[in-house]
């Protein structure tokens, strides 16, 4: 039981970090309302949907994805940021399970995305989001949203813990996420990208991802090349199977990576 | 009983290409304080990180408080005290929050945490800043810190690596204090450093290495006589210099060492100050005014003279990739 108060002391130290700066939390969720408030009004206007309720309805649900798959980014962030300091060194020298730091790092990276989401789902309310689909459903997409940002979290381990520089975590996860992002259904609908791009763009987890939460929030997806495939019939189902994939790869990688860390 | 023993401990980095360590041997008594003495590079660091269960040595063994480092890595965290060169602390939570969070990772009721943050601040003197976060302590401050830090559950074996690097002159003293009063209280304790009069200071025992290895081994004194201790140097005019050789050899009473260019007289002394005052007097009497008058102690630099016939060497790219992922300090 060691293993999770352990993990659970580290969570707790992330959250206090937030009580002692709280600006910390102001600017994780300046990033995403802006996002919310630039694509509503530049883009709304001009993207015909074809669906009742506007452009709003389709950008929620990639917006969410978009700025979970972040924690990725934050994760590494944080990691390398303690390991520069020598903290991880610290921690390692502590009688604590040998999983605990991680553990408990992706636990608190996941649990600031309920305040981000919280105040995404508000800002889009106050300019139009108006799911359909029910409170039960709208609240299955946010558990799903959070397990995403779960799972991203540890591909950000592995990352964070394989840089030396912050600068170069920062830099690196924008890198690798920002196109995963948009070379999807997050934005824009994929029937108008180039063939090719299309089945890269639809098989994209963060696409099966946006496609699962529109259908918990009741709308109609829209598949280009891949329609009537397994992803595109099944989108929720798909994403389930690549956040499993994605934590059964890097949980074990992100473990063994903190236990050796420096230790080549 | 030897409370920490390192054996023929090996090291390489960068696939071999870099030999962190050759071959190091040393032990630290129960209760006593060992000073690992050399230049970056030497390899102090890595031999620390082992010991401390950081980092696995490509061969040799690596026992602390009885325990053998290598097989029950998790029993020996549980006895020893850490602290680095940079303060591992988390720097946007406050003095009291850090500690709390240590004391719990140690296992500590949250109640016996809180108890213990309280005798740690108070021993420390940090009470007063115990609810500040620490990127606005000192650096003296937070090297404290970080020590209370490693103190949390009274470890039989403590291990400082370099505690006063980067430290300005009082944030040193202050922390030798500290780590005085540490001894007097029966800490075994393993400390590297680049200064000789820190180990000097601190150390019963003081270990030099060089290039991965213990090149020698014995009390500050023994070493020092080996180095030839301190040093009077008198720089006079020239009309002057005959009789300042006679002063010197008076006062010394060893072989004197005169360097016409510098117009610069000396030789060991083993009286210190008073030897420098029986200097000042005589030339006084003879109506000398010297343009410098002083007593030199003898650096890591003339230690590695005297040990090796070379300077202390700094070896940049083994510091790199030894602390590969760390910021370092310069």
């Amino acid at each position: 039981m060691n293993a999770i108060s352990d993990a659970l002391i580290i969570t707790k130290r992330q959250l206090l970090q937030l009580a002692r700066v709280p600006e910390l939390i102001l600017f994780s969720i300046i990033q995403p309302i802006m996002f919310v408030l630039l694509f509503r009004f530049v883009f709304g206007g001009s993207i015909d949907t074809g669906q009742p309720g506007g452009y709003v309805q389709l950008l929620m649900p990639g917006i969410f994805v978009q700025t979970v798959a972040f924690t990725l980014a934050s994760t590494a962030v944080g990691l390398t940021a303690d390991m520069q300091k020598g903290l991880i060194d610290r921690f390692r020298s502590l009688p604590i399970s040998r999983s605990a730091v991680v553990f408990g790092r992706t636990l608190g990276d996941g649990a600031l995305n309920i305040v981000v989401l919280t105040a995404m789902g508000i800002t889009g309310y106050v300019v139009g989001w108006r799911p359909t689909s029910g409170l039960f459903n709208v609240l299955l997409g946010f558990i799903f949203l959070l397990v995403f940002g779960f799972a991203m979290s540890w591909v950000g381990v592995l990352i964070g813990l394989s840089v030396r520089d912050e600068r170069v975590a920062t830099n690196a996860t924008f890198i690798a996420v920002f196109p995963i992002t948009f070379l999807s259904n997050a934005f824009a609908p994929t029937t108008g990208m180039p063939k090719p791009l299309q089945y890269i763009a639809e098989w994209n987890p963060v696409s099966t991802m946006v496609a699962g939460c529109r259908e918990l929030f009741g709308l109609k997806n829209e598949f280009g090349a891949t329609a009537g495939s397994f992803p595109s019939e099944n989108p929720l189902m798909m994403s389930v199977i690549y956040m499993i994939l994605i934590m059964a790869i890097f949980i074990p990688l992100s473990v063994r990576k903190y236990n050796n860390a420096n230790k080549k | 009983m030897k409370a920490v023993i390192a054996e023929n401990l090996m090291k390489t980095y960068n696939k071999g290409s870099v030999q962190a360590l050759d071959g190091l041997s040393l032990d630290v008594e129960e209760g006593t304080v060992l000073g690992v003495l050399g230049p970056n590079g030497a390899g102090k660091t890595t031999t620390v990180r082992i010991l401390a269960t950081l980092l696995s040595p490509d061969s040799g063994r690596a026992n602390v408080a009885g325990i053998d480092v290598l097989k029950h890595p998790d029993e020996v965290r549980k006895i020893i005290g850490l602290s680095g060169q940079y303060a591992a602390v988390d720097e946007t939570l406050t003095g009291w929050d850090n500690l709390i969070m240590f004391g719990r990772l140690y296992h500590l009721s949250a109640k016996a945490a809180s108890a213990r943050a309280v005798e740690l601040l108070e021993q420390f003197r940090l009470t007063e800043s115990a609810k500040r976060p620490i990127r606005t302590y000192s650096g003296g401050m937070r090297r404290r810190l970080d020590l209370a830090a490693s103190l949390i559950v009274r470890p039989k074996v403590l291990f400082l690596d370099e505690p006063t690097t980067g430290l300005d002159p009082r944030g040193r003293q202050d922390m030798w204090g500290v780590i005085d009063e540490l001894v007097k209280g029966g800490v075994t304790l393993l400390l590297t450093t680049q200064y000789l009069e820190e180990a000097d200071h601190l150390a019963d025992e003081i270990a030099v290495i060089d290039h991965g290895k213990v090149i020698a081994r014995g009390t500050s004194d023994s070493l020092k006589k080996q180095v030839g201790g301190e040093r009077l140097e008198i720089v006079v005019e020239n009309e002057n210099m005959a009789a300042v050789k006679e002063i010197v050899a008076k006062v010394s009473g060893s072989a004197i060492n005169v360097d016409e260019g510098l117009r610069q007289v000396s030789a060991p002394v083993t009286t210190g100050s008073k030897a420098l005052i029986e200097a000042a007097k005589l030339l006084d009497e003879k109506g000398i005014h010297p343009l410098d008058i002083g007593l030199k102690r003898p650096s890591l630099d003339d230690v590695f003279l005297a040990l090796t016939g070379h300077v202390a060497e700094e070896k940049k790219e083994e510091e790199d990739s030894m602390t590969k992922g760390r910021k370092r300090g310069k």
